[in-house]
């Protein structure tokens, strides 16, 4: 509000001196940014793959070996193998087309047990086997949760007194 | 009721469909007597659906678990409040929600804006109108929460526990009132772009929505940080996560107009720019809709793959290629008549300011979408971590943090060398009383650093302006302190409240700050074991386990770790970090465990303990986070609210005319029994 300059209209030339500065202003604001955004992109962005989809990607291009990656997989049933300290484990993954051994050191999540859809974040070594760093176990069904009659409980559900007492039958 | 809900759904979409004919057909022909049909069977629209959602809440109440929506998630155990909350908790409730918000809303525009903008009415109906159909029908024949089962369940399969969290409750609401108010806005620009009547009138209509719009969005982002923060227990508030950016895209870009808007109600200037900036913004709720419901992004908290995902894309691209075709073909209406003056003046300061609110947008929005991009391009799904968003939107965060202070000071077409002199002197030098005291204290990171510095500023800039305007009110009304500072701010609410939601910003970024400094540790303890760690303050901890209890408790088994905390000797309580089973009436498990967390919080700082599993019967793993001011974060969130509500809040002359959104509801709901019954 103070030091309004008034009345005079600014001239041709200052006009367009104002706007080719904001526009160099913008500029190196911009390509900062742009740069910043490629590097970082290089840094942390990782390939999210199956075990199948690895195993190609290792056959075409050795450098794979020893890069970071994402896998996502199931937990082959009977595999984990857990250390008495509880600080490290192994167990197989899974897209059922290629099976890989994994080894964890850290502690697990609690939701992660035989069969659950895992995401694991780490390398391939020239063995074969996967070492990660970071492990998430992923419930499958978190927000979309019908009762379905191939659940276990539902012979349980049709046989319980509820069932035909349920308020709403016949609503 | 339930039948009747149902059926009234496929009024409404019956109805939304004559509104969005009517209206665009008065329109074309100039026949006004269309155009009050179309409004009439737009405010029926949002009785049918009021009537629809009325429906489904009854089946929630009266657990009807032959409905498939029922079922899934709720269970006759679920405590009543989140029997209620269920209504948005999945994909088809939420949707019904968004499209009761939706109709109300563009109900309560309509009736509010009938008299001052009728030009413009037929557009903003019909609009308003299509829109409504469009989630109508993804209600229909996309996700149908009327949708049946084939048999009965005796019971539901109960709320995932992670969603039964007051928070959770409301915040999900709070970000849809925010999305969709952002449609509004959107009905008017394309209004104004048809008739090309481009001058500032539309926007006094359309700035009380963005504002609404911000108001919600703000609340909701971050009562959504709080939650992820003490429930999903990986100790931070903010993971960049798709949905999280989904809902933050179109704050920046409203943020953004709420700035530019001020250039042109003063200047004339940037025309282009806000009516994209206001279209952008709806596209970006849509996208982010899209983005959560389709389940084409991995993301901790999206839906589940869903068919109402292929409704919003298509929706998306008619919505954008007609926005982009109204753009285009008015750009000469839209010509400025004014030019930059200065790069020393506010306009330029709001020009960056947009342009890195713009640019973090941006940048969200590329790292969000870079999974899909990267599967299309590069031939392999490739993801970006949190690394790539606080690269690229740190710095640009503290470019805002600076305009923050600037923008407000600095003089209108050119300031002089007086003005800057006078305005910065004092700010600036409390900037680096901050910087010198923290250097002073062996702060190094210089991120942190800079961020401190700034803030310091900017607080300095809003002070000067509290203090400069209170002490001209004592001067010429000779008031005392209190009341002229109240009535500095009741008289000027646009722009002091704008301070106060400046000064919000100022503290969250405070709490950023923080950030450099967490530092996080895993133990193994055995009852009676005890580890020493040091925070960031140098104070010294010791966690002493207490041992692992377990338990039965409502509709769950739970494990619990306690450990003993003491700061440099000190005792400072027990902390108790459980994991729970939930069970369902007939004793089986019906989710995965989840784990309660255990937060120590004080203005320093936040000591975390998430309790992660167990090596043996009597060794926890046990996870403790050190994360400095984060309760600032939440502070600065109420700040910034309040600030708006005071933005928000009706001058009391205008009161009565304008009316609020609050004021303006019983009166919209009156004209709307009317309506429907004629």
């Amino acid at each position: 509000m103070q030091g309004i300059s008034l009345g005079t209209a600014p001239s041709r030339r200052r006009l367009v001196k104002a706007r080719s500065k904001f526009i160099i202003g913008a500029l190196i604001v911009g390509s900062t940014s742009g740069y910043l955004a490629m590097t970082s992109i290089k840094d942390t962005a990782q390939y999210y793959l199956t075990p199948t989809d690895l195993a190609a990607k290792v056959q075409n291009e050795p450098r794979f070996i020893d890069k970071g990656v994402k896998v996502g997989a199931l937990v082959v049933k009977g595999t984990i193998n857990r250390d008495p300290s509880g600080r490290s484990l192994s167990f197989k993954m899974t897209d059922g087309g290629h099976t890989y051994p994994v080894s964890y050191v850290g502690i697990a999540p609690d939701t992660f047990t035989d069969g659950v859809e895992v995401v694991v974040e780490g390398k391939l070594d020239s063995q074969g086997t996967f070492h990660a760093t970071t492990l998430l176990a992923k419930c499958s069904s978190r927000y979309e949760n019908a009762p379905e009659k191939t659940m276990p409980g539902y012979d349980n559900y049709k046989n319980t007194p509820g069932y035909k007492n349920s308020p709403t039958r016949g609503a | 009721m339930i039948l009747l809900g149902e059926l009234s759904l496929w009024v409404a979409l019956l109805m939304a469909a004559w509104t969005t004919m009517v209206s665009f057909a008065g329109g074309v022909q100039g026949r006004m007597d269309l155009v009050h049909s179309g409004k009439r069977s737009l405010y029926a629209t949002f009785v049918f659906t009021v009537v629809a959602s009325a429906g489904l809440l009854t089946a929630l109440f009266t657990h009807d678990f032959s409905i498939k929506f029922v079922a899934s998630y709720t269970s006759i155990n679920l405590p009543k409040i989140y029997t209620f909350t269920a209504f948005w908790a999945g994909q088809a409730g939420s949707l019904l929600f968004w499209a009761l918000v939706l109709t109300a809303y563009s109900a309560v525009a309509v009736a509010s804006s009938w008299k001052n903008n009728k030009p413009l009415m037929p557009w903003v109906i019909g609009t308003l109108g299509a829109v409504c159909l469009f989630f109508l029908m993804a209600l229909c024949f996309g996700a149908n929460p009327y949708e049946r089962l084939d048999w009965t369940p005796a019971d539901g399969r109960g709320m995932n526990p992670q969603l039964q969290n007051p928070a959770m409750a409301i915040h999900p609401p709070l970000l849809y009132l925010g999305l969709i108010a952002a449609a509004v806005p959107f009905a008017f620009a394309v209004g104004a772009l048809i008739t090309r009547k481009l001058d500032t009138e539309w926007l006094a209509a359309v700035r009380r929505w963005a504002l609404l719009s911000w108001f919600f969005l703000t609340l909701g982002l971050v009562l959504g940080g709080w939650w992820a923060y003490v429930e999903l227990g990986w100790g931070g508030y903010w993971a960049w996560d798709a949905v999280e950016n989904s809902a933050f895209l179109p704050w920046l870009t409203g943020t953004a107009f709420l700035h530019s808007i001020m250039i042109q109600e003063k200047r004339g200037m940037l025309r282009k720019w806000n009516v994209t900036l206001v279209m952008a913004t709806f596209l970006l709720t849509i996208l982010g809709t899209f983005i959560t419901r389709s389940g084409v992004i991995n993301s901790v908290h999206a839906f589940s793959q869903s068919p109402v995902g292929d409704w919003f894309l298509g929706f998306l691209v008619l919505a954008t290629a007609l926005s982009v075709y109204l753009i285009a073909t008015r750009l000469n209406d839209l010509q400025a008549n004014v030019e930059l003056e200065s790069m020393v003046s506010r306009e330029a300061a709001f020009l960056y300011n947009n342009l890195a609110l713009v640019g973090i947008c941006f940048a969200t929005l590329w790292g969000t979408l870079y999974p899909i991009l990267s599967e299309w391009l590069l031939g392999g799904k490739q993801e970006i971590g949190p690394e790539f968003f606080n690269a690229v939107n740190g710095p640009l965060g503290l470019l805002l943090l600076m305009l923050t202070g600037v923008g407000p000071l600095i003089a209108w077409r050119r300031a002089s060398t007086v003005n800057l002199k006078r305005q910065f002197t004092w700010p600036l030098t409390a900037g680096a009383v901050v910087f010198v005291t923290l250097f002073a204290l062996g702060m190094r990171d210089p991120y942190a650093l800079m961020t401190y510095l700034l803030a310091g500023f900017v607080t300095g800039t809003i002070v000067q302006e509290f203090v400069k305007g209170i002490a001209a009110r004592r001067r010429m009304y000779e008031e005392k302190l209190a009341p002229a500072a109240f009535r500095l701010v009741t008289r000027n609410r646009r722009r002091y409240g704008g301070y106060i939601v400046h000064f919000g910003v100022v503290v969250m970024f405070c709490a950023f700050g923080g950030l450099m400094f967490r530092s996080d540790f895993q133990m193994l303890l055995k009852t009676g074991d005890a580890q020493t760690h040091t925070d960031a303050y140098g104070h010294t901890w010791t966690f002493t386990s207490r041992g692992i209890s377990q338990f039965d408790f409502l509709n769950r088994q739970v494990t619990a770790a306690t450990v003993a905390a003491t700061r440099d000797g000190k005792d400072m309580g027990l902390m108790v970090s459980e994991k729970r089973m939930h069970v369902n009436t007939q004793g089986q498990q019906n989710f995965e465990a989840s784990t309660e967390v255990y937060i120590l919080s004080s203005p320093k700082q936040d000591v975390y303990m998430v309790f992660t599993g167990m090596a043996d019967k009597d060794t926890a793993a046990i996870h403790i986070f050190f994360n400095p001011l984060v309760m600032w974060a939440w502070v600065g969130g109420i700040v910034m609210a309040i600030g708006g509500l005071i933005v928000m809040w009706p001058q009391a002359t205008a009161r009565a005319r304008q009316g609020g959104y609050v004021a303006e509801l019983p009166s919209a709901a009156r004209e709307t029994l009317v309506g429907a019954g004629v």
